[in-house]
């Protein structure tokens, strides 16, 4: 069993049960004190955030790891408290408890741009996350984990600190300030020296002292690059992964829904599948089938085995159709207007004018591990292996499928093989308890192939922008912008939440209302598409696809103001945004964007701010015999503090990464009312050989903690697009880019 | 039907029909889940193993057809006694969700058995079977680099 099953197992209660850390503001009831989910069978827990026992140390994350590093650094966000060394430090994933509610989450939920954001609603942001405690917030998303775990993983850290030489301090009969801490033990004036783990259960039955976090001049670990505890077992296949759970007696089983997504099952036949070796059965799950056979193998080709009848789906059958219901939603009134700034109408009589339309497509998370979730129904309990970014999410769609109580259903945490936003759904997990269900006592392992993954996506959704601007003297005087989509927030929150839909979808139009650049009349508006093809987050969400609308336009109206396309964007960032510009400028220098070119190369270079953390990406590409080498990358990114430079830059690069394979490959079709790209030859992504070198600063002077898993997605489609207008003087304004250009991949 | 194989070095008999891929044999009928599912059409590579030392995508080798001896991540090196490519992608920190990096690394392993001291274009040319989501090809790179200097050191 994995150490967090075992914690969370522990039959007797230690000590006091705060949450270090949670400030409290607000009304009562979310002032109430979440109770410590952690019991461990040995050991202490300090807090929900640390156990130790005789093995050593585990941070205990209440966030998931899907690559992005995030356990690591919170795990060191402690350790620089404890004074441990970080070989001894393990991490472990928490159980699904409101005590790891994300409160940083509600940052993002303010109608305002974060790099203007003022303290006070900062502060009013971080009261309200206490509000993540009522909404099953135990979020991995939004590439908060760090600026929600910041202060609280260090206060736990602390005030663990503290009370283990308190509880030092009793049994040497001296007071805690003789005391000091290092490598995992209390050590006395004399040089006595206990060791954490023999203080641990003393400790937690002291109530634990609040103490303020070291000052950052006497960190250790942090800002460092650290090893990842993970690595180790990651390179030699002893990871745990969801797909890796096995439990004595377990089924596999593989699923098939409507490929019409949301459709019902009008028939089936179960008998070719009934009929082949491995398969034993096949579950009427009412709107798809699950067949459960000796192996996973077994178990996917009996699914396609089965003969069925689908339904309508409930949205137009055909991309073009879907797409013409997107540009009809421009013709209803805006769903949003988050920027209004100066006077647009007037302004859009000025100087020369600039248009241009964007197009951009659906795409699938394709996370390199399929969905997955393993479960056991044992009639009046459920217990749950599900890889996802929102434990509470999954104990309650468990248990709706199961026809339990949320209290009845226990859930793991494994590794996740990619998350990405797909994540954050619980479909996977319904599924396996719809499946478990049916076969009470055994435990099944429900894997989707690759073909039912790609195509019962929560995609991205596609959008059309329609972008107005003018230029006058070589600066922009007004810009106006105006993007249609599915409303994601609406059917998100009514689908993870089920909160009702709430006004304007910040999703539809971050990415272009809340860009630092100074323009005078500056308008942005977000008009809400009704259809219902599942819609969700997309490693950077809106910004995903309106920093490729947003930063192609700026380099048109560059080039129409007869600009150079850096300064004209460093003109419209001084004024706005110090850590803006100044990402802007490290760029420019690391790619020496002012030294003449080569022939047959083209830069380019975008700009976005998103989730708390400026990014400016150049490209240079470069013509190959007729065919196009995406040949380089340069990334400057301002986080405000680099907790793990290795990770933030993996991190970056990574987003860069991922950007350009979806500008490359991207792109989710529909025939038939149902998706056509069903596995990678359809919907690739870069490979090594047509990945671009890539080099990575990371500044620090953004005044406020940023994220670090999405800021490098956005501006990656529209560097490269700069790039190859800048190479060819072909402007790509939709994507994907490989329907348009000969790349060598 | 039984079918007798040599994997990690030792001899297993598996009870499976003829044409259950290798993959499947290993992770769910012998329990080694550290070679992984990607796509089951030969796409991603996250499926790789050797046989007789060969990079092979274990999707597509049904039992029956499985000719030599089996080798998977678990039998190239343990967390204890790494092999040189782990070693390396440890010192890189290469891997981020590290789902694919079973058969990154099993795919560098085949690389550096033809090429001791690859080039760039050579690496490209034989890891672009593999793909990454995470995006962490340029650690890969100079992690085989550093492998096959470690291993050319002895």
């Amino acid at each position: 069993m994995s150490k967090a099953g075992k914690i969370a197992r522990r039959t007797f209660l230690i000590g006091s049960a705060a949450i270090v850390g949670g400030v409290a503001f607000g009304v009562w009831k979310v002032r109430q004190p979440v109770p410590n989910p952690l019991n461990p069978e040995s050991g202490a827990a300090l807090n929900a955030f640390l156990v130790i026992d005789q093995d050593g140390i585990t941070v205990i994350s209440g966030r998931a790891e899907m690559g992005q590093g995030a356990q690591t650094t919170l795990a060191a966000l402690v350790a620089e408290e404890l004074d441990v060394d970080w070989a001894q430090v393990q991490v472990a994933h928490g159980p699904a408890s409101a005590a790891y509610y994300n409160g940083a989450m509600l940052e993002g939920a303010f109608p305002s741009a974060d790099y203007e954001l003022p303290n006070w609603q900062r502060s009013l942001a971080g009261s309200l996350g206490q509000v993540g405690k009522l909404m099953n917030l135990q979020i991995t998303g939004g590439s908060t984990s760090m600026r929600d775990g910041y202060d609280k993983m260090r206060r736990a850290g602390a005030s663990a600190r503290e009370a283990l030489k308190i509880a030092a301090a009793q049994r040497l009969n001296t007071t805690p300030d003789t005391l000091r801490t290092e490598g995992g033990a209390v050590i006395a004036r004399d040089g006595t020296r206990l060791p954490y783990a023999d203080l641990a259960e003393a400790a937690a039955r002291i109530e634990a002292p609040q103490v303020e976090p070291r000052p950052r001049a006497d960190w250790r670990l942090l800002g460092t690059e650290l090893p990842r505890p993970d690595m180790l077992a990651k390179v030699t296949g002893t990871a745990g992964y969801g797909v890796d759970t096995r439990l004595p007696g377990m089924k596999f089983a593989s699923v098939r829904m409507s490929p019409r997504l949301g459709g019902t099952m009008l028939r089936h036949d179960p008998a070719a599948a009934l009929a082949m070796a491995g398969v034993e059965r096949v579950l009427d799950l009412g709107d798809g089938i699950a067949v459960v056979a000796r192996n996973t193998w077994a178990a996917m080709r009996g699914a396609e085995a089965v003969t069925v009848e689908w339904g309508p789906a409930p949205y137009p059958d055909s991309t073009d159709a879907i797409f013409a219901r997107i540009a009809a939603a421009f013709d209803d009134s805006p769903n949003s207007t988050m920027r209004d700034d100066g006077d647009v109408e007037a302004a859009l009589t000025l100087g020369t004018v600039v248009e241009a339309d964007y197009r951009l497509p659906y795409l699938a998370h394709a996370t390199m591990e399929p969905m997955n979730a393993t479960a056991l129904f044992t009639g009046d309990a459920l217990e749950i292996w599900s890889p996802s970014q929102t434990p509470l999410v999954q104990r309650k769609a468990a248990a709706e499928a199961a026809g339990l109580s949320v209290e009845a259903v226990t859930v793991h945490t494994p590794l996740l093989g990619g998350g990405f936003g797909r994540r954050l759904e619980s479909d996977y997990s319904a599924l396996a308890a719809r499946v478990a269900r049916q076969m009470p006592g055994v435990p099944v392992q429900v894997t989707w192939s690759r073909e039912e993954d790609m195509t019962h996506d929560f995609y991205r959704p596609g959008v059309i922008a329609r972008m107005t601007g003018r230029v006058q003297d070589g600066r922009a005087v007004v810009l106006d912008a105006q993007v249609a989509g599915q409303g994601l927030m609406s059917q998100a929150g009514a689908r993870m939440l089920g909160l009702p839909a709430m006004g304007p979808d910040r999703a539809l139009v971050e990415g272009l209302f809340d860009q630092p650049y100074a323009i005078e009349n500056y308008r942005v508006r977000g008009y809400a598409a009704d259809l219902a093809i599942p819609v969700g987050f997309w490693r950077s969400v809106g910004s995903s696809h309106n920093g490729f609308v947003h930063e192609s336009f700026i380099d048109e109206m560059a080039h129409a103001a007869g600009r150079d396309p850096m300064d004209f964007r460093l003109d419209l960032a001084r004024p706005e945004s110090a850590a803006a510009a100044g990402v802007l400028e490290a760029v420019r220098a690391m790619s020496g964007w002012d030294t003449p070119k080569p022939g047959g190369t083209g830069r380019g270079v975008a700009m976005v701010w998103s989730f708390g953390t400026p990014v400016a990406e150049v490209v240079e590409v470069r013509d190959e015999g007729g065919r196009i080498r995406i040949a380089r990358g340069w990334i400057a990114c301002d986080p405000g503090i680099a907790l793990d430079p290795g990770i933030l830059r993996a991190q970056m690069e990574g987003g860069m990464l991922f950007g350009l394979s979806a500008a490359i490959h991207g792109r989710i079709s529909f025939a038939g009312g149902e998706v056509q790209e069903r596995n990678f030859p359809d919907f690739d992504a870069l490979r090594m050989s047509g990945a671009p070198l890539l080099e990575t600063r990371i500044l620090q002077n953004n005044p406020h903690l940023g994220g670090a898993g999405e800021p490098g997605t956005p501006p990656a489609a529209a560097a490269l697009a700069n790039a190859l207008f800048d190479l060819t003087g072909r402007r790509a304004r939709e994507l994907p880019l490989e329907r348009q250009f000969d790349f060598v991949l | 039907m039984s079918t007798s194989l040599t994997i990690n070095g030792r001899a297993i008999v598996v009870d499976a029909p003829d044409d259950t891929p290798l993959l499947w044999v290993l992770r769910d009928e012998i329990g080694l889940t550290g070679t992984k599912f990607g796509c089951g059409v030969a796409a991603c590579g996250a499926c790789t193993a050797h046989i007789d030392g060969e990079a092979v995508r274990s999707c597509q080798i049904g039992l029956a057809d499985v000719w030599g001896a089996v080798t998977t991540i678990e039998g190239l090196g343990t967390p204890e006694v790494p092999h040189p490519l782990q070693a390396a992608w440890n010192r890189h920190q290469v891997a981020q969700c590290g789902y694919c990096q079973s058969g990154q690394i099993m795919q560098a392993a085949a690389l550096l058995a033809e090429f001791p001291t690859p080039t760039d274009d050579q690496i490209d040319a034989v890891m672009s079977g593999n793909l990454c989501r995470c995006g962490t090809y340029g650690r890969i790179r100079a992690a085989i680099h550093d492998a096959a200097g470690a291993m050319q050191e002895g």
